[in-house]
């Protein structure tokens, strides 16, 4: 039982971090953040503009750095996988238009590289609306096996995760568990707080 | 710290590091005396005083070694000890400030930081403060959203990567408390066992008032996965957790404070909805018996 749940939960692991990758290197959709986290919605307030900063700084030297974009974007566990990860990701571009690298995303839906994982196939479509990723829908994933819907579960966190941090400008506080006076100090909270 | 007096005018923004963490006031639109920002301030302070279980001389402490009557405390701490014992009750014991089951003297603490930044939000509210946010250490209170027609965009922190979050909470007016264990080592323990509790991450609690919001997540999450049920059964209060093996549990409620800006996945498995009522009710009831163990009889 155990042994197995664990076995679970590194699939999982592996799995989103495939498609993490398939997501960065699907195309300039993924990672242009950077762009959308760089541009304020007109009629944002200044400190939401300005709370950019540190976000557009872990965003931009991700998208900076593609090619290890999935070793910080999978976290701690994720470095080990990433290089599979990538060897398995097929380079197909996105099947819808590709967003200019300077500006806002375009509206639209756009459909990922189907990937093979050895559990079946991943395939993810991101929706971007307001120049912004507002969400991400898988449209392939494993089925075969008897406890792949199980291990699919645990996939779903971990991949909106990616999304929502490249959009953090926009959050105005974090909730957390208590954090003591020095934890503050590297808290997000604390970048927040000196943005404003 | 100790403003002049005269009207401040919003935006503004102040940090003090009081309680042991940092308080973060962040005031969007509002004119109030500089002196009523302060009062706030000094309030938490105060609070701090009578309640810290670090301070020698606090009443806590004093009640705790007995040189000090309950019948003598003061107004604050009888009110607290009252939250406590209601919640002892309606959690069937898992939420144990007063020790019943060994420890020495009561320790409020988890519900004392919740309870007094509630108060102060209303004392910033009474003295003109329209819109505004109150971060105690990763306990939220908000008013009046960020501007209008915007609600206040709440992230609950990603309990191992600090700079993200999980997800996003939109609450205009309202309270998000989290409880986990990632940080301050294993400081909540299930008083059934004396073990820290085990198969939650951390549990955000968000609803009308802070106060009850951090008392619902500090109960819910010693008593585990079943304790999310638990908290939503006050009515205006909704409950996610993370567990253990990285799911995220919500309960039926949830979903009007989580932020789901795309366009509902109509032809595609709910992936991201793990989350669901049936996941978080089953976690709870987990075959055992139904619904009598989550809702005590007192309420």
């Amino acid at each position: 039982m155990l042994p197995r749940r664990a076995v679970a939960a590194l699939a999982a692991t592996a799995i989103a971090l495939v498609l993490l990758l398939n997501f960065k290197t699907a195309s300039t959709f993924t990672l242009p953040t950077s762009a959308v986290v760089g541009q304020p919605t007109p009629g944002s307030t200044s400190a939401a503009a300005q709370a950019t900063d540190p976000a557009q700084s872990s965003a931009g030297s991700q998208s900076a750095s593609s090619g290890q974009g999935a070793s910080s974007g999978g976290g701690a566990n994720g470095s080990t996988a990433s290089g599979s990860g990538s060897a398995g990701s097929s380079s197909g571009g996105a099947s819808g238009s590709t967003a200019s690298t300077g500006g806002a995303l375009k509206n639209g839906q756009y459909t990922g590289a189907a990937v093979q994982i050895p559990f079946g196939t991943v395939q993810v479509k991101v929706v971007v609306q307001g120049g912004k990723i507002t969400d991400v829908q898988p449209l392939q994933m494993p089925t075969s096996h008897a406890y792949s819907a199980q291990i699919s579960q645990y996939v779903g966190p971990m991949l909106r995760q990616e999304v929502l941090q490249a959009q953090n400008a926009q959050i105005n506080l974090i909730s957390g568990a208590t954090y003591t006076s020095e934890a503050y100090a590297q808290s997000l909270q604390a970048a927040l707080d000196q943005a404003a | 710290m100790g403003g002049s007096p005269g009207p401040l005018r919003a935006p503004f923004h102040r940090v003090e590091h009081i309680m042991g963490t940092a308080i973060s006031l962040d005031v969007r639109e509002g004119i109030l005396d500089a002196r009523a920002v302060d009062a706030a301030f000094a309030r938490l302070r105060d609070v701090d005083a009578r309640f810290s279980t670090y301070r020698e001389d606090s009443e806590i402490s004093r009640l705790g070694r007995g040189e000090l009557a309950e019948a003598d405390c003061s107004r604050d701490v009888l009110e607290v000890l009252a939250l406590c014992d209601d919640l002892y009750r309606t959690s069937d014991g898992y939420f144990d400030a007063r020790g019943y089951r060994g420890a020495t003297g009561p320790d409020p603490t988890a519900v004392v930081k919740g309870w007094a930044v509630e108060e102060v939000a209303w004392m910033l509210q009474e003295a003109g403060a329209a819109r505004f946010a109150i971060n105690a250490g990763g306990d939220v209170v908000v008013r009046g959203g960020v501007a209008p027609g915007r609600p206040w965009r709440i992230g609950i922190r990603h309990p191992e990567i600090v700079d993200r979050v999980a997800a996003v909470l939109l609450v205009a007016d309202g309270a998000v408390a989290t409880s986990g264990q990632y940080e301050r080592g294993p400081h909540i323990v299930d008083p059934h066992t004396g073990r820290p509790p085990g198969d939650l991450v951390s549990v955000s609690v968000v609803g009308p008032s802070l106060t009850y919001a951090d008392a619902y997540a500090t109960t819910a999450f010693v008593m585990g996965i079943r304790g999310l049920a638990w908290a939503a059964t006050h009515p205006g209060y909704d409950a996610y957790g993370i567990t253990q093996d990285a799911r995220v549990l919500t309960t039926p409620g949830m979903d009007r404070w989580i932020e789901r800006t795309g366009a509902a996945p109509v032809d595609s498995p709910e992936l991201f909805r793990i989350a669901s009522a049936q996941d978080a009710t089953t976690g709870a009831m987990g075959g055992e018996d139904p619904k009598s163990s989550q809702q005590p009889e007192h309420e």
